[in-house]
């Protein structure tokens, strides 16, 4: 019994030391090789008296288990201790740069589109689409402004051919009348796309952005233009607030025809929406004129409704803070990187128009 | 349409301030564009001190005096006058001011090699007395305060300036936005007073309207007015004049003028003794011509309305008179016109001549036909009062008769558009002082338009007069209901903007640049494409529209290569055009990259960009957007801009008659014709109405999930075959040869050089054999090896390389 011990306590104390992989590997089969002084103890069991063998057996197993413990905890130590070494040599400056990054960017102009599209599909309209080459006729005629109306010297048109037949067209109005041409009541329906004017100056550009809204049903009125485009301006500039104002205008093809303005004020040289009292302009809209219905085949004594249209640009201006309308389409490498969006920044209902 | 609150006062009796008036203005749609002060040419002449007076060089009597102008600095003026001295306070012209005497405009002059910004002025000068010996001298107690201050005062009536849409040619006098304020409750339209003036004479001028196909003139009302004294106007005519910031002329033309703007009654004044014999109004020939007031000739087409007499034409209708019988101070008879002439004739004429005139500008959008004797009557008044003479009686010649426009309005139409309702009275009240007469019957209103009022025709532009003057305020918010019935977007919409983000996602940045381009560049890439020309293009370099997106990313990306960019990702989606008939477009996605990958990093090698970035970007981009890149066929052919051996297209499918997409190179000859400079640059384009719309549900794509767990394996091959042999040839042959049991194959060596015939490559490929059944033994993998070997060896003539 007090081998069992003297021997237990003689190999933990051994491999308490500072011992390499050979050491452990010699210690190891000095205690349990095929001479080891534990296989030879256990070789001793069989010649032992019963009652002797009992006490003895339990003994040795007990030394056997504690310095097999030991050992692998030897082992494992050393492994470790090798790893760490072998780890620190391994050591890299992760301040490094990283490789490059090739971020690329949503034009500002197609993320105000998407938070548009998203913002009035939520109540139930769909995007219609018209052609940017646009009969006269669907440009102006059909929309009540004959040839020889003055509202058309508002429009500085682009023409393709001498006869003045074929154009550019000057507002994105054209696709209501495709619309309604194509389909039967009721509509409720936006049109982005890109309009055309010969215009061309530090406010204006040949090309810009509208957006075209049209609802018609049976009891549609003005209370319901009213309700519609607070909620869209509401929405788009993420304000609880907007102070509206409706002014009577004129437009051909609505009637009665109104001209938005929302309140803003300007704090350090930027314009902050839905406060303040001063008034900026920024969009059309109107009850559809009959003529208008009448034209593309909808019966004005049933049907009524109203329709608007929005510089899409200038809502982006006004939002994202971009204060030269020219630089939209100049493609300045630093300008998109500055305005554009990551494309995973899409605007959606449920995660909300922008960050 | 510009006024002040004075004269607008003149018609209308209002306790309102200013403020409110302008406010009202704008509610009732009459916007007001602005409300101040105008600069006039007198507000340039300013209160100023004499800081410092020196010697002219080079003469003895001008001296250089410095003087105070109420500026940061000091401005020198070189002076003549005996009495200029330091301390002195005086009056002090800049350039451009025009000194009231002798109507001289100043400029900054040398005199006798000293430069003088301005000039001081005598009392002589300035109008103010006979003074003209020396300059001004300014009392110091009064003055010496105001250095800077304009020195003429009381001029500065503000002006307010309405911009008048269209449809409201009424608010084109100011009576007519009078009546418009007072119909909104802001006051009560004035009567117009009138004298009896006494019209003795008889109208001996004889005037007829001949009666041409479409002539442009129904109505000539005409007023002889003999003895007259044509002067310059008294000065209650001129400041109202002026306030306008409009120049006085002569009583006649000030009071025509005058009328014009106070009632919109355009007037013509005639010199009588210059009319020969009498007035025909009549339609042109083609290649008559007349010298107008504006000093111009002009020459006319076909049928437009002309005023004429027996020598020829006088002056177009409505439009713009001529030299030939224009009014002088030596007038001393005169014929006054009123007519009326219609609006489309009137648009057409000015267009064809390219004219624009106040008049024009009023008869175009539709005169009241009934004021014809109000301004006649008016104007002879003025002008008896002012000039003296005797007036005929007027002379009326008609060719239609009049018409009164009535209107049956329901009165429950207004609540059906408006949306909110109020009392009929209410509603007979507003339209009553809008000037309608009106009678009452059960459920409706019979309504007589005001002859004013040329843009109302139907039931809804009632339902306009009175929301408007009610007004909008009063229009409830209805909040929009949450209910979708359509798709926001159909299948080719959402395409879209997948797409647009899918592109953007590999690095890209989006621009959007003009439908229109240069011809010139265009034509690089214009291909079958004919060229579509703007008739009135902004520019000569945006002349067409394009035929293609890349002439504007090629101009741009130059642009920013100057700028010192080198490794720019640029792509735009939109429309290219193939005709100029509507529809006849394209949707296109065009992608350039230029420069290097990994340029300057410290651990990746730097390499150019090169055709097979595009052509990872553009089948990703596919493949992303959920399309078979098993199915794709590439072609080495592509449009002639790009590097004609470093390019291709792709098809979805190999049958497929067109190509989706584009990706290659740029050809060095765009480069160089271009100018632009830059060590490597790739662009792809990508088709999207050439993209056929899977038809599936993305619920109905998915199929089962099948997979296999039977160990695969893996063997390398490498064949010897000829140079024009096409890798995807291989592939496909190596895949063919068993679809079930090869699962991929990959290259991963292309080798031309040493030990290989110079017409041959070596390809060498990685194919990856698996079965859905068993685990493959030796013998099935030797037997699958040597038929890829033998097929590929039947079929490209190509050796396996030990």
């Amino acid at each position: 019994m007090s081998d069992i011990k003297k021997i237990k306590d003689e190999y933990l104390d051994k491999l308490s030391g500072d011992l390499n992989i050979e050491n452990v590997n010699k210690i190891k089969t000095e205690l349990f090789g095929k001479n080891g002084t534990i296989s030879n103890l256990f070789k001793k069991l069989g010649s032992m008296e019963s009652s002797e063998r009992k006490n003895f057996a339990s003994d040795l197993n007990l030394a056997k288990e504690e310095l097999q413990e030991k050992l692998n905890n030897k082992f494992q130590e050393i492994e470790n201790k090798e790893i760490n070494s072998k780890l620190k040599n391994e050591k890299v400056d992760v301040t490094l740069p990283e490789r490059d990054i090739n971020q690329g960017k949503i034009h500002p102009v197609s993320q105000v589109i998407d938070e548009i599209s998203s913002i009035f599909s939520e109540i139930g309209f769909s995007v219609e689409e018209g052609p940017d080459v646009e009969k006269e006729y669907y440009n102006f005629t059909a929309l009540n402004t004959p040839d020889n109306h003055p509202a058309r010297d508002m429009h500085d048109t682009f023409y393709l051919d001498d006869n003045k037949e074929l154009l550019l067209r000057t507002h994105t109005s054209p696709v209501q009348v495709r619309t309604m041409l194509k389909g039967k009541p009721p509509f409720k329906i936006i049109a982005p796309g890109r309009t055309y004017r010969s215009d061309s100056d530090q406010t204006h550009s040949p090309m810009f952005h509208q957006v075209e809204g049209l609802h018609i049903d049976k009891d549609i009125n003005m209370g319901h233009l009213k309700g519609c485009l607070n909620y869209f301006i509401k929405s788009f500039f993420e304000v609880d607030k907007i102070k509206m104002r409706f002014r009577p205008s004129h437009f051909p093809f609505t009637e009665p025809s109104a001209e938005v303005d929302i309140g803003y004020e300007l704090k350090n040289g930027k314009i902050v929406i839905g406060e303040g009292n001063k008034w900026l302009e920024i969009l059309g809209c109107g009850m559809v004129h009959p003529n208008v219905l009448k034209n593309v085949n909808v019966n004005p004594d049933k049907y009524q409704g109203y329709a608007f249209g929005i510089g899409i640009d200038r809502l982006g201006m006004l939002k994202y803070g971009i204060n030269d309308l020219r630089a939209f389409f100049e493609t300045d490498y630093r300008w998109l990187n500055h305005f554009g969006f990551d494309p995973l920044d899409v605007p959606s209902n449920y995660r909300g128009l922008s960050r | 349409m510009k006024f002040t609150i004075p004269w607008l006062k003149e018609h209308l009796e209002t306790k309102y301030k200013d403020n409110k008036i302008i406010e009202k203005l704008t509610d009732i749609g009459l916007e007001v564009e602005s409300f101040g002060n105008v600069i006039s040419e007198i507000d340039s002449f300013k209160i100023a001190k004499i800081i410092n007076v020196e010697q002219h060089p080079n003469a003895d009597r001008l001296k250089v005096c410095d003087v105070d102008v109420g500026q940061e600095s000091t401005v020198k003026v070189v002076c003549g006058a005996p009495n200029a001295r330091k301390d002195l306070l005086t009056v002090y012209a800049g350039p451009g001011s025009i000194i009231p005497k002798n109507k001289m405009k100043l400029a900054v002059s040398k005199i006798r090699g000293v430069t003088s910004y301005g000039m001081l002025c005598s009392e002589s000068e300035l109008n103010i007395s006979e003074e003209s010996e020396g300059i001004t001298e300014l009392k110091q107690a009064k003055y010496s305060n105001q250095i800077g201050k304009a020195f003429f005062k009381g001029t500065s009536t503000k002006i307010v300036d309405l911009s008048i849409t269209p449809n409201r040619p009424d608010c084109l006098g100011i009576r007519g936005i009078a009546r418009d304020l007072a119909a909104a409750g802001t006051g009560k339209l004035k009567k117009i007073s009138s004298k009896k003036i006494k019209k003795n004479s008889s109208q001996n001028i004889k005037v007829s309207i001949v009666k041409d196909k479409n002539q442009g003139c129904t109505m000539f009302g005409s007023c002889l007015i003999k003895g007259v004294s044509n002067k310059e106007s008294p000065k209650w005519l001129k400041d109202k004049i002026e306030s306008l910031g409009q120049k006085s002329i002569s009583s006649i033309v000030d009071i025509t003028n005058y009328i014009m703007i106070d009632l919109n009654r355009p007037l013509h004044a005639y010199d009588a003794d210059k009319i020969d014999k009498e007035i025909i109004v009549r339609n042109s020939k083609k290649g008559e011509t007349f010298e107008a007031l504006d000093n111009k000739e002009y020459q006319l087409e076909d049928d437009m309305c002309v005023i004429s007499d027996k020598s020829g034409i006088l002056g177009l209708g409505g439009i713009i008179g001529g030299t030939r019988t224009g009014t002088e101070f030596s007038t001393k008879n005169i014929l006054l016109e009123s007519a009326y002439f219609n609006p489309r004739s009137i648009r057409k004429t000015s267009k064809i001549l390219n004219l624009d005139t106040d008049a024009k500008f009023r008869f175009e959008r539709g005169i009241d036909p009934k004021s014809i004797e109000l301004g006649l009557t008016k104007a002879a008044e003025l002008i008896t009062e002012i000039c003296g003479g005797k007036i005929s009686k007027f002379d009326v010649q008609k060719i239609k008769k009049d018409t009164k426009s009535k209107i049956i309005f329901k009165i429950s139409l207004f609540e059906k558009i408006a949306g909110f309702k109020i009392n009929e009275n209410e509603i007979i009240k507003i339209l009553n002082n809008l000037g309608f007469k009106i009678i009452k019957k059960k459920y409706e209103l019979e309504l007589t338009i005001p002859t004013w009022r040329p843009d109302i025709t139907q039931t809804i532009d009632i339902v306009e007069e009175i929301v408007r003057i009610k007004g909008y305020d009063n229009i409830k918010t209805i909040e929009p209901e949450k209910i979708r019935i359509k798709d926001t977007l159909n299948k080719k919409q959402k395409l879209f903007h997948f797409l647009q983000r899918s592109v953007a996602s590999k690095g890209y940045c989006e621009t959007i640049t003009w439908s229109f381009t240069d011809s010139k560049i265009n034509q690089l890439f214009k291909e079958k494409y004919k060229e579509i020309k703007i008739v009135n293009p902004i520019s000569s370099d945006l002349d067409v529209l394009r035929n293609s997106i890349f002439p504007n990313l090629m101009f741009y990306i130059k642009k920013n290569l100057d700028r010192g960019f080198k490794d720019i990702s640029l792509f735009e989606i939109g429309p290219i055009f193939e005709g100029n008939e509507p529809g006849q477009q394209l949707t296109v996605i065009g992608a350039i990259k230029s420069g290097k990958i990994s340029r300057l990093n410290w651990n990746e090698k730097n390499r150019l960009v090169d055709v097979f970035d595009a052509k990872k970007d553009l089948i990703q981009t596919l493949v992303e957007a959920g399309y078979d890149k098993n199915s794709f066929f590439i072609r080495d052919k592509s449009p002639s801009y790009y590097h004609p051996g470093k390019s291709g297209s792709l098809y979805l499918d190999k049958d497929d008659l067109e190509p989706v997409a584009y990706f290659g190179e740029i050809h060095p000859n765009i480069l160089k014709k271009l100018d632009i400079k830059t060590e490597a640059l790739v662009i792809l384009e990508i088709y999207l109405d050439h993209l056929k719309d899977n038809k599936l549900k993305l619920k109905d794509q998915k199929s089962n999930f099948e997979y296999s767990d039977y160990q695969k394996s893996e063997r390398d091959f490498a064949f010897v075959v000829d140079k024009n042999i096409k890798v995807q040839d291989l592939i496909n042959i190596i895949t063919s040869t068993d679809k079930e049991l090869i699962k991929s194959v990959k290259v991963f060596d292309v080798y031309e050089g040493e030990n290989i015939p110079l017409e041959k490559k070596s390809i060498a490929l990685n194919v990856t054999i698996q079965s859905s059944k068993k685990t493959l033994n030796d013998s099935d993998l030797e037997s699958i090896n040597n038929l890829i070997i033998k097929t590929v060896e039947n079929k490209t003539g190509a050796k396996i390389r030990s």
